[in-house]
This record gives C-alpha cells, sequence and structure tokens, in this order.
C-alpha cells in the first residue's frame, strides 16, 4: 500500500502525517487525531455532515484524500470553537434550538462561517442557496435559516 | 415512594412552561458530543458485513478459507457458527437469525462477518467469502405475496417474541404473519342506505427513515458478559432480546446509549446488536459494526402499503360508515410489523363518528428489506387516504370542509375506537382543526391551480406504560436524573432536567441528565410513539417529588418540629423563622460534606395490563393544514402553507414542541412529494442519497407556522403528552387534500410532478369523454 506524507496545519497546529494515499481525510481527522466533530452519513458529499474547512473553503471530507490536503490548513469544529468568533455562532443556534440530534451541527456551522468569511452570507437567498449541500433531517431547517439570518444581518 | 399533594415548591410553572435552552447544546456544536461511532474500546477492531447479492435463495455453500487467511483479519463469522443455540430473534414474531442460515429472505440480508484489525481490511475480507447460492421464487410486491398458491418466504410455524403485546398471535395465513380487525355496526346496511358513496385504491410506497447515523454497535462479548454501546432507542428491550439470544440473564447483558444521530423509528427495537455482538463472540475482542447508508437502508424502513377505502355519507353530510382493507409489505422479517398494521388499523376510520366501521389489515412478508417503525407509522399510512375521501363527500354534499368536520369529528369523551374498546378522546380536534385551518387563510380567496386542505387524525400513542425513574442529590445539592429516555434529538434531556429543577425548585443548571446505561437507569420500556415527557416525565417528577419527601424529612428530624409548614424552595427547605439549603441539609443528615438522597419514582398501567387493546395511554393528535400550488404544464407542486398542530396539554418546553413539528413537517414533505425506496423484483434500486432525496433547506414550505395547543388535557406531568409525530401523518395528508382541492386527486404518494402531471391529463380526458 502506497503511503505518502503529507504537511497539513490542523486546527493551526502544523503535523507532519504518513497515511496510505487512498485514506480519506474524514478517517485522518477522526481516527488518526481524535477529531469526531465530522461525522460520517453519506459517503457521497451529498448530507454535508463531514465539513471541514480546507483553506477556508468547505470540503466533504468524505471524498477528499488527505494526501490532497498537504501543504493547506484544515479547520474542523473543534478547531473554530476555539475561537472568538464561535461565540456568535453558538448563541445564534442554542438561542434558536436550531439543533436537535446535533450530527449535522458541526458542517452547518463551518458551512456558514465560510460563507460569511467570503461575504456570501447577506439575507435569506445566500442563506438558502449556501446551505443546499448541507442536510438536516430534525429541524425541518427553519430554525437553521433562522440562525443563519442572525449571523447574516448581526454579522458584517 | 409517595406522591403527595403537598408540599409541592411555592413558585410553580418556573421551570417547566420556559423555553428553556437545550443542556445538550454546547457539546453538540462543539462537535464534542459523543456517538457510537466516536468511541474507541480498547483492543476493539472493526466489523464489516457480507450482504446477500440475492433476494431469495438457499445457499448451497460459503467458504470463509481466503478470507481468514487475510493478514488482519481476526475472525469470520458465518450461519454454522450459530448451530449450537437457537439464532433467531425478533421482539415481535421471532423469525429473524442472526445471519442468514441456510436461506437468503432479502437482497442485503447479512450472511457473514468479518472482524479485522480496521476498517479496510475488514472490508476486503469480506469480498473474500465465497458463497453458492440456489436461487428461489422472488416475492417482490403485496401481490405476489398475496397471491394464491404464492411461495412462502417463512415455512413453519411463526413464534411469537418477547414484546410483541398484541394478545395471542394468530396463526400464519399463507404470507400474512399478522392481521388486525376491526368491526363496528353493519357495513353492509349502513352503505345501503348512504346516498354518497367515496371509493378507491391507494398506494403508499416504502420509505427511508434517514437517521444521519447509521446504525452503529460495539460489543463486547467477554466472559460470560455482555456489554455493548449501541445507538438505539429501546436499550432496555435490546437487552431482554439479547439474553434471551445468548441464553445469559438480564443482569449480564449491558447496554449504553450516547446520543442519538436520529432516531425516528429506525432505531427502535433490535437492529444490528445481535450480528455485532456474535462477531464479538467469536473474535473474542470488541467489535464495532457502523452500517453504510446502504446498509442501514436495508436494515429498517417504512412499510409501503396498499389499500382500498369505502367511505359513504348522507345527502346532507352525515358520515355514515367506512370500509378499509389495507396490506403492509413487512419485508423478510416481521420487525414491528404487526404493531405497525394494528396501528394502521387503529387509524383507518380517523376520528369521526360512524354508524358501522370495517378495518382489515394484513402485514405481509416478501423478499425485501424488513420494514419496522417510522415516525407516526399507521397513522402516516392512513391518514392522507381517509381525509381525501373525507373531503370528497363533503364536495359531494355541498358543505365546506371545514365546517364538514366540524358536524363529523368526535368530541372529547367520545370513543375513539369505533367498537367501544380503548381510550375516549381526549382532545378537542374542532378547535384545533379551527385554528389550523385560520393559520392557512382558510377563507381568503384563492387562484386557480391553488388549494387548501385540512387534515385530521388521531395515533395510538404511548405504547406499553412501563417507565421508571431515579432522581438523585449529591451533598453539594446538586441533581442527577436517572432516567432510560434516549436523547436522540428531540431535547428530552432538557425536559427531564426542567421537570426536576421544578419538583426541587432549583435552578436547571444544577440538573444533569446522562443517557442509559442499563446497568445503573432504572428500567423504560423504550423510546418512541411519543411517549417520553408523558411516561418517562411523570417517573422522574414523582422521582422527584420522593426526593423532595426525603429532603423535607430530613429537615423535620433536623430541626426537631414536625413537617406542618415546611416547604422547599430556593434551593433548600423552609420552614417558619428558618431555612437551610439542600447542600446543608444533607450535611446534617450525614453528619459530614457527603452522603446522597435519592427518589424513585414509577409508571406502570393503573389498570388492566397496559395491553395495546387497553391503551392508548393518549391518543396523539395529528392535524394540519396547508396551501399548495400546481403548475398544470410540469405537475410540479408547490407547497405555500403549512399549519400544524401541537396538542400537547402542556408544552414543558414550547420552542422545542415547536422545533419538533417543524421537524415533522419537512419529512412530511419529503414523504408527499419525492421519498420513494423503489424495489425492483426485490432489488432496492435507489440505495444511494444521490438517487433517494430527502428535503433540503430549499425544500421548506414559503410559510411554515407551529401552533401550540395547551388545554392540560394529557395524562403526563402538569398534564403534558406527547408530540412530534402528530405532524409528520398529518402534514402529507394536508398536502394531499390541498391538492384534491386544487383539482388533482392523488391515490399514489410521492406526489411526484410526473404522476400530478398524468393525473391532471387523466383529469382532462375524463372531462372531455
Amino acid at each position: 500500500m502506497t503511503e505518502e506524507t503529507t504537511q497539513i496545519v490542523v486546527n493551526g497546529t502544523p503535523r507532519e502525517l504518513t497515511v496510505p494515499a487512498r485514506e480519506l481525510l474524514l478517517d485522518t481527522l477522526r481516527d488518526r487525531l481524535g477529531l469526531t466533530g465530522a461525522k460520517r452519513s453519506c459517503d457521497i458529499q451529498v448530507c454535508g455532515t463531514c465539513t471541514v474547512l480546507v483553506d477556508g473553503e468547505p470540503v466533504s471530507s468524505c471524498t477528499f484524500l488527505t494526501c490532497d490536503a498537504d501543504g493547506r490548513e484544515v479547520l474542523t469544529i473543534e478547531g473554530f470553537a476555539e475561537t472568538a468568533e464561535f461565540d456568535e455562532f453558538e448563541r445564534a443556534f442554542t438561542d434558536r434550538a436550531a439543533l436537535q440530534c446535533g450530527f449535522c451541527t458541526p458542517g452547518f456551522v463551518l458551512t456558514l462561517k465560510s460563507l460569511r468569511d467570503a461575504g456570501e452570507l447577506r439575507g435569506r437567498e445566500d442563506v438558502i442557496a449556501g446551505l443546499d449541500g448541507s442536510v438536516c433531517r430534525c429541524t425541518g431547517y427553519k430554525a437553521i435559516v433562522e440562525a443563519a439570518e442572525a449571523l447574516a444581518v448581526d454579522g458584517r | 415512594m409517595s406522591t403527595p399533594e403537598t408540599a409541592a415548591p411555592a413558585e410553580t410553572a418556573d421551570r417547566v412552561g420556559r423555553s428553556e435552552r437545550r443542556k445538550d447544546a454546547a457539546e453538540k456544536i462543539r462537535g464534542r458530543a459523543q456517538f457510537s461511532g466516536d468511541i474507541n474500546v480498547p483492543r476493539m477492531l472493526h466489523g464489516k458485513v457480507l450482504r446477500a447479492p440475492v433476494p431469495h435463495a438457499r445457499i448451497a455453500s460459503i467458504d470463509t478459507t481466503a478470507a481468514e487467511r487475510i493478514p488482519g483479519v481476526v475472525a469470520v463469522l458465518v450461519g454454522p457458527d450459530l448451530d449450537d443455540f437457537d439464532p433467531y430473534w425478533g421482539h415481535a414474531i421471532k423469525d429473524r437469525p442472526v445471519l442468514a442460515m441456510d436461506r437468503v429472505r432479502f437482497a442485503g440480508e447479512p450472511l457473514a462477518a468479518v472482524a479485522a484489525e480496521d476498517e479496510a481490511v475488514a472490508e476486503a475480507a469480506v469480498h473474500e467469502v465465497l458463497v453458492e447460492y440456489e436461487d428461489l421464487p422472488v416475492i417482490g410486491t403485496i401481490g405476489e405475496a398475496t397471491a394464491e398458491d404464492a411461495p412462502l418466504v417463512h415455512d413453519g410455524e411463526l413464534r411469537p417474541g418477547l414484546f410483541h403485546g398484541l394478545g395471542k398471535l394468530p396463526e400464519r395465513e399463507g404470507n400474512v404473519c399478522y392481521r388486525y380487525r376491526l368491526d363496528a355496526g353493519s357495513v353492509e346496511l349502513a352503505e345501503a342506505e348512504a346516498e354518497l358513496t367515496v371509493e378507491g385504491s391507494y398506494d403508499y410506497p416504502a420509505v427511508y427513515q434517514y437517521a444521519m447515523e447509521t446504525h452503529t454497535v460495539i460489543a463486547d462479548f467477554n466472559d460470560g458478559e455482555l456489554t455493548l454501546w449501541a445507538s438505539c432507542q429501546h436499550p432496555f428491550l435490546v437487552r431482554a432480546e439479547l439474553a434471551d439470544l445468548f441464553n445469559l440473564p438480564i443482569g449480564r447483558v449491558r447496554v449504553i446509549v450516547p446520543y442519538l444521530g436520529g432516531g425516528f423509528g429506525s432505531k427502535s427495537y433490535t437492529k444490528m446488536e445481535p450480528i455485532t455482538a456474535a462477531l464479538s463472540w467469536k473474535a473474542g475482542r470488541p467489535v464495532r459494526i457502523q452500517n453504510r447508508v446502504d446498509e442501514s437502508m436495508v436494515t429498517t424502513r417504512r412499510h409501503g402499503m396498499r389499500c382500498r377505502m369505502k367511505t359513504t355519507a348522507t345527502a346532507d353530510g352525515r358520515l355514515v360508515s367506512r370500509s378499509v382493507r389495507v396490506w403492509l409489505d413487512t419485508g423478510a422479517y416481521a420487525d414491528n410489523g404487526p404493531r405497525v398494521c394494528a396501528t394502521a388499523g387503529d387509524a383507518a376510520p380517523g376520528p369521526y363518528t360512524w354508524d358501522a366501521v370495517h378495518v382489515d389489515a394484513s402485514c405481509v412478508y416478501s423478499n425485501t428489506a424488513p420494514a419496522g417503525s417510522y415516525r407516526a407509522f399507521g397513522a402516516a399510512h392512513l391518514q392522507w387516504i381517509g381525509e381525501m375521501q373525507v373531503d370528497e363527500l363533503a364536495r359531494k354534499a355541498g358543505v365546506d370542509p371545514l365546517e364538514f368536520r366540524r358536524r363529523n369529528l368526535l368530541r372529547p369523551g367520545q370513543p375513539v375506537r369505533p367498537d367501544g374498546t380503548g381510550k375516549p378522546l381526549d382532545a378537542d380536534l374542532v378547535g384545533d382543526v379551527e385554528k389550523a385551518a385560520a393559520a392557512v387563510g382558510w377563507e381568503e380567496p384563492k387562484g386557480e391551480w391553488t388549494g387548501r386542505g385540512l387534515a385530521v387524525g388521531l395515533l395510538a400513542a404511548g405504547a406499553h406504560p412501563v417507565s421508571r425513574a431515579g432522581v438523585r442529590m449529591e451533598a453539594d445539592g446538586s441533581v442527577e436524573v436517572n432516567v432510560g429516555t434516549t436523547e436522540m434529538g428531540q431535547g428530552a434531556r432538557t425536559v427531564m432536567a426542567q421537570i426536576a429543577a421544578q419538583e426541587l425548585a432549583i435552578d436547571l443548571d444544577r440538573v444533569t441528565v446522562q443517557g442509559a446505561d442499563t446497568r445503573f437507569t432504572p428500567y423504560d420500556r423504550s423510546t418512541g410513539a411519543s411517549r417520553s415527557t408523558t411516561l418517562a416525565g411523570l417517573a422522574v417528577q414523582r422521582a422527584a417529588a420522593d426526593l423532595r419527601e426525603r429532603l423535607l424529612d430530613t429537615a423535620a428530624a433536623a430541626w426537631g418540629v414536625g413537617r406542618v409548614g415546611l416547604e422547599v424552595g430556593d434551593g433548600g427547605v423552609r420552614g417558619p423563622g428558618r431555612g437551610a439549603s439542600y447542600a446543608e441539609l444533607i450535611a446534617e443528615r450525614f453528619g459530614f460534606a457527603g452522603g446522597e438522597l435519592v427518589g424513585e419514582g414509577e409508571v406502570r398501567p393503573e389498570q388492566g395490563s397496559g395491553s395495546y387493546a387497553e391503551g392508548p395511554v393518549f391518543w396523539e393528535v395529528c392535524v394540519a393544514a396547508a396551501e399548495v400550488g400546481v403548475d398544470p404544464e410540469t405537475g410540479r407542486v408547490s407547497i405555500e402553507r403549512v399549519a400544524t398542530i401541537a396538542d400537547v396539554g402542556k408544552a414543558i418546553n414550547p420552542l422545542l414542541v415547536e422545533r419538533q413539528d417543524e421537524g415533522a413537517v419537512l419529512q412530511g414533505v419529503g414523504m408527499a412529494l419525492f421519498e420513494e425506496m423503489v424495489f425492483k423484483q426485490g432489488f432496492l434500486t435507489n440505495d444511494t442519497l444521490l438517487d433517494y432525496r430527502v428535503p433540503r433547506v430549499e425544500d421548506m414550505p414559503a410559510r411554515m407556522q407551529g401552533i401550540v395547543v395547551e388545554n392540560a388535557d394529557g395524562p403526563g406531568p402538569y398534564g403534558a403528552k406527547g408530540c412530534g409525530e402528530g405532524a409528520q401523518a398529518a402534514t402529507p395528508a394536508a398536502i394531499a387534500t390541498a391538492l384534491a382541492d386544487a383539482g388533482v386527486a392523488m391515490t399514489e404518494l410521492p406526489f411526484t410532478p410526473e404522476r400530478v402531471w398524468r393525473q391532471i391529463q387523466e383529469t382532462k380526458e375524463a372531462q372531455l369523454r
């Protein structure tokens, strides 16, 4: 089995990882680094529950090779939760009970962060378009959309 | 144990009836909440399952030699490994082997399981297990299963499981494994007298619950003791079934339940636990099996259904009779099919007064993946059909559908079951449907290709009423609620904490609620059937009240006074001229800064056995209204407005009640418009989330309104009763009646653009003829 050595900055910490070339970023994060906030569900880039940010862009880590993150920065929910910016996201979701089982929640939060960073979280239309790749089976989306709108209005 | 009427906290409605923040919010948003798949047990192996590639076959041979030779493989489990004991399980009917023994009954049935040091090795080894099959005729549909001389999916007698709860199981008739009948009055005579008749045949597809966390189990079978970490809704029933299966005393099986990534019924009863436990037994080490989505889709699903229904009324709009024939496809194994069948039969008459009703519902085996529970089962199957027929009769009688319902709906206290058995109506349905209608602008003018619809139904809720709970106060006055309810997103831990905080007059942040560990947590039958707030919540209320008694006794003894005039408040006990915090009282009792006080609470059937026929615990209200638009060119349906009723008696946490119904509405939109598992000759043809579409954010109705109704008419704490399922049955039904109001009366779910377009063309052609 071919192994590759990759340099990745994970949540601000530089890591050197030697992993099989076929290893998925989701498995590296969960099994090697113990970062289990990203979850596995659909395996085919539909549901968004494995979303992490690579150089600020949301990616489905279930279909993203770890070696393709070489030289890049990965942010997971555990890393984002350590930042001051996170508090606002946490309040927006908590105040509205915009989560239920919580399995998809980190993916939604990171997706919204990336949208906001890109200036693409300006209102409801942006929210609907931007969350197209994120599935939540519990909430019916209404509360999540409200939380996202609050982040858009409050945010910038 | 006691439930005193006095000495309750002075300031009532302080901690219940408030939209407190979810206690699990921070863990979940920060990605720290632990799910079964996040847990690593020392020496844990990874399991993968070989699933049958054919729907019906005899297993001619099975060869594991090559798989066992792969480095890293620790164990390969096949049917013959289980020859030494009775390998069959099933809570309703004991019809399901841990692994296919001599015969495959559905495509996707587990044939072998491999435990290996890592997942990739296990996956590779699974494909090295060589199986030879002799194909058998495939029963792929209800029609094929019920045909005369149909081959049998199961031979021999049906053995009842531990928890079917349906009295004596009837004998199997062909492929029918359970049959529910209800007769009241003479339908024949009633039909002869009625002036208006509506009759039709309807189809309901199999659908997938899609809990985003797939079924995940870690099993550690060690020295005659079995420990599991499982994504299961009913840990105590799983424990009993595994003890029975592996011949262990119940106390030697321990089930620990972390957070669940959604349930919706898909994790009710036993699912992947037996095979994971057996694989751990063979490997001699802990093993984790985590399904992929395509595996969970064939682990459990909602029953597909065919239905014939006939409803009659008088010319002036009084409902007279209803006759219903139902066939539910339970797949290769019964799972919860018998209960689904009985609940569907219960929901079939609808909440109206009748002169005569006939219901005949059959639960049928086929060579498809097994079907079990999914939110609002039974009611979701029947409500859309019954309500479309009610509307058609209203139209024929020239009566507005809302007024028609006012005239015919049951009133509180009237028997719900037409044969007079079971619990009478415990809700104000007329008030409920009026509120829903008003919320979608019932009286407002509407344009062409726009329709508005109402749906009213009832769902037998509560399951068997057995729940226990313990509330423990530590030496510092903080409290742990030990209750078996599984937190799967509904907010149970928050609600249970609010109830305990209310009874003990303490701050919510002093209360902790953990998941079930059957070794320590008091018994609770299950998390499902909208029962937790009502039954487990009542047990928590009683346990907290019991603890309160001990605290008051402690204070009385410490102060050398009687109990009169003592009350709890502000985190302590107060009496005339004195007071002490709980921590001070516990220190007083034990003479140092340690010790604890524990209260117990129990809920059990108050009369009779609590059986299904005597139940339900309460009737869950299923009321919604919708406004839809139809594009006649494309057949596309847009949902403009949905209003749902959460008739909850008392909302312990109003915001969480609303959130439950919002989730149910979107699942209902999926059911109504696009969700469908497509089986062809027993093969599931759309087993990915690309092919099986679930609602996305763009599918939200333009306007959604959840209305919380609090009439304090429930049997739970503070008059509460359960919610969260009703809206799932009512939403597709209201969409169906709204669509019919727009001129497109559908007979098959989901209402895809193609089907809607075809129905429009057929209606046009019929008008030309």
